[in-house]
């Protein structure tokens, strides 16, 4: 589904990733940690051409997106990001939000956005919210109309940029039980989180990252309990 | 000392004409002003350098001269450089018209880059192409910014309308020196027309808060 073959990436002389290579299979649910600035929301952020790799190559479903006549707009609708700060439109109520991509990229009808968008917004609690702004919701609340726009356009990868790391503590679990209810519907979901034990739960496989480079992949119990780098091991002491 | 008005309604036919003309050219101005501006801001954001440096370069010549100097090249300079001439209100419209556009094109440009770019990264991230993004999720953030700006730009054109009094267009200032000459009295006539100018900025001002009421209306706590 989604396959990395030697990606680099540098911010002007800065060095973030040194050669990834990755694999994740279809409805896998993989985490990427690691300490920030090691990288990990570059090779999330690479997935959906947010940032364009310096070199390497990034196949989605056998399409390599790092070719130049590759159209973008068409990978990206099927590739959902949620982000640290939600990036809700503040000026469109709720189902605006929802309703605005489906409406014009996939072009469906009013009506079934609107119906569609409903559905996706009792999954995730807030059914209530749907002709509000915004501006009047909680942090949990924006975060899981985030993943309801996400999802409203149907994609068949979901990527979670640090989801629950703005939001007040008391309000992370209701977030990642959204998430959690996501890995089990065959969607493939990468997610970048410092929730060590939410990860160990949720993730079929593990990536640890430390300096652009991937230092273990390996299932949440051997990477949690048997990690294999000195690195790792020192990570996951200062953070567990 | 006593003050006596009676000289100057005698001549209010001078002051509703001038007033009429500061009214125009601002109206007329503003507009232009702002479709020129829009112009300068794409240009500005393109990823074309040359344009960009262009757009740059305009937007300092205009900034870095006085506008009186801007008018005089105009109304006199140039008519001797290629033999055309212009009316003064002419002059007046395309001087004061130019110089907004450099103004409302750093407002607009201010305006668009100011917005969160995780607006940007979220619209892209959903599939939604350039123009479509910055139709409907840039711009109408970026208003909210921008119209404070505007309105104190059309504020500014209405009041700076009075040098064209320099160059003998007949605006309210004018029209307020000619009541001078006639009635030797000073103090009246410029103090009804600062309340003038004063009333129109008002006008303006209220006009501008509603709009920008309006706008925020996403943001009331219902």
């Amino acid at each position: 589904m989604i396959a990395f073959h030697k990606v680099y990436k540098n911010f002007g002389s800065l060095k973030v990733l040194k050669g990834i290579d990755l694999n994740i299979e279809k409805g896998q649910v993989v985490t990427l940690i690691g300490p920030s600035g090691s990288g990990k929301s570059t090779i999330l952020r690479c997935m959906n051409l947010l940032e364009k790799p310096t070199s390497g190559e990034i196949i989605i479903d056998g399409q390599d997106i790092t070719k130049p006549k590759v159209d973008i707009q068409a990978v990206r609708k099927n590739i959902g990001m949620v982000f640290q700060h939600f990036n809700l439109f503040p000026h469109k109520t709720v189902i605006d939000n929802m309703t605005y991509a489906p409406i014009k990229v996939n072009k469906i009808s009013k009506e079934d956005a609107r119906r569609k968008s409903l559905e996706l917004l009792e999954l995730v609690g807030l059914s209530e919210k749907a002709d509000i702004y915004p501006g009047k919701l909680s942090g949990g609340q924006k975060q899981r109309i985030a993943i309801a726009r996400a999802l409203a356009m149907e994609p068949q990868i979901m990527l979670f940029d640090e989801p629950t790391s703005a939001l007040d503590p008391e309000m992370v679990k209701e977030v990642l039980q959204v998430i959690q209810d996501l890995s089990h519907t065959g969607i493939t979901l990468v997610l970048v989180t410092h929730e060590m034990g939410f990860a160990r739960e949720v993730s079929d496989r593990i990536c640890f990252i430390d300096d652009g480079q991937i230092l273990e992949d390996a299932s949440p119990d051997e990477f949690f309990s048997n990690p294999d780098t000195m690195r790792a091991r020192a990570f996951l002491e200062k953070v567990l | 000392m006593k003050l006596d008005f009676s000289s100057v309604w005698q001549y209010w036919p001078f002051l509703y004409h001038g007033a009429l003309l500061t009214l125009k050219i601002t109206l007329i101005c503003t507009l232009l002003g702002f479709i020129l501006g829009v112009l300068l801001s794409l240009l500005k954001l393109t990823k074309c350098k040359p344009l960009v440096w262009i757009a740059n370069f305009y937007t300092s010549i205009f900034r870095g001269t006085p506008l009186l100097v801007q008018l005089c090249i105009i109304h006199f300079g140039i008519p001797q450089l290629i033999g055309v001439t212009f009316t003064t209100t002419q002059s007046g419209i395309l001087t004061f018209s130019l110089n907004s556009a450099a103004y409302v094109s750093e407002i607009l440009r201010g305006g668009i880059v100011g917005v969160d770019k995780g607006q940007y990264e979220a619209s892209m991230s959903l599939g939604v192409g350039y123009k479509d993004m910055m139709k409907d999720i840039i711009f109408p953030q970026a208003i909210r910014s921008i119209l404070p700006g505007l309105v104190n730009e059309g504020i500014s054109l209405l009041k700076e309308s009075s040098i064209l009094s320099y160059i003998g267009a007949v605006e309210l200032l004018r029209a307020a020196d000619q009541i001078t000459v006639l009635t030797f009295r000073f103090f009246e006539p410029y103090l009804v027309i600062a309340l003038i100018y004063y009333v129109m900025v008002m006008i303006l001002t209220v006009f501008a808060n509603r709009l920008e009421r309006w706008l925020n209306r996403s943001d009331r706590v219902s």
